[in-house]
């Protein structure tokens, strides 16, 4: 009996260290998984953008040549600290967003007419929305693709419900309404650690400069 | 459990410990590798995306394609 009760005492510890070791890796193991992914798809969109273009009208990113699950543009915020400069990947399945932020397909490419959403891991995974409630209007985002950089301008923030796909829509909250400017929203989860609300950052393209191939300018 | 274990590894105190600090780093190892990375994805309780469930999957644009 006392060698029964000392076994269970036993796995009970053994349990609860490897459920410690667990949260270590929900925190700084996915990271790494994050980090090198992310190395991995900003060589490869170096190589592809360092290819000669595709003479498309003004070098705009189309769909057909972005695979799901691969790199399709450069995400800076500056607000969010120089270091701040994730791969978007095409895509937002679980193995996308363990990757990177991901598009969602079939909303705006960056720069179109329409709304380009980008979706993030709040925590996790380098967690890479993980400040993005101190975005205030006015911030900028900054999103590189082959031929251009695109300037974004923070317009608002707002809490919603996991269900509310509204805010993705070309027109975010008027699902019906045809499109006529170029926004931005970003997309992750609030509060922290739960998946319980959206938290969801508008923005408006103020302007785009043409991108120098090599340099991140 | 581990007393028995204990009792099991060859050698004298000094080889006992070295053996058991490699088995639990081994331990270690494999759940951090291999069980973590295989586990974590299932219950996954950060998700950055809005979704309708599924069921606006057809009408085009599809923001709420279903991610799972």
């Amino acid at each position: 009996m006392r060698t029964l009760i000392r076994s269970l005492g036993e796995l009970c510890i053994t349990a609860g260290a490897v459920l410690l070791l667990f949260v270590a890796y929900e925190l700084w193991g996915t990271g790494a998984y994050t980090q090198a992914q992310q190395r991995k798809l900003d060589s490869e969109l170096n190589r592809t953008w360092a290819a000669p273009r595709p003479r498309t009208p003004s070098g705009a990113v189309t769909a057909e040549r972005v695979r799901l699950g691969h790199g399709l543009a450069l995400i800076r915020i500056p607000r969010l600290g120089k270091g701040f400069h994730y791969v978007i990947i095409e895509g937002v399945s679980v193995a996308d967003l363990r990757k990177g932020p991901g598009h969602y397909p079939g909303t705006a490419m960056p720069g179109g007419i329409g709304n380009f959403v980008v979706s993030g891991h709040r925590t996790t995974y380098l967690a890479p929305f993980n400040h993005i409630d101190e975005l205030q209007p006015g911030d900028k985002i900054l999103i590189d693709t082959q031929a251009r950089q695109y300037v974004y301008q923070v317009t608002g923030k707002k809490v919603v419900s996991p269900s509310d796909v509204s805010v993705a829509a070309p027109v975010p909250e008027h699902p019906s309404k045809d499109p006529t400017q170029r926004l931005i929203t970003l997309t992750t989860c609030n509060p922290k650690y739960s998946a319980a609300q959206r938290l969801i950052v508008f923005g408006r393209m103020v302007g785009s400069i043409p991108r120098v191939n090599g340099a991140s300018s | 459990m581990y007393g028995w274990l204990w009792r099991r590894l060859p050698g004298g105190t000094v080889t006992r410990v070295y053996t058991a600090v490699v088995a639990v780093l081994a331990v270690g190892a494999l759940l951090w590798y291999v069980v973590f990375p295989w586990f974590e994805p299932k219950i996954q309780f950060d998700h950055g995306t809005v979704d309708d469930g599924g069921t606006s999957t057809t009408a085009p644009p599809t923001p709420g394609a279903k991610h799972r």
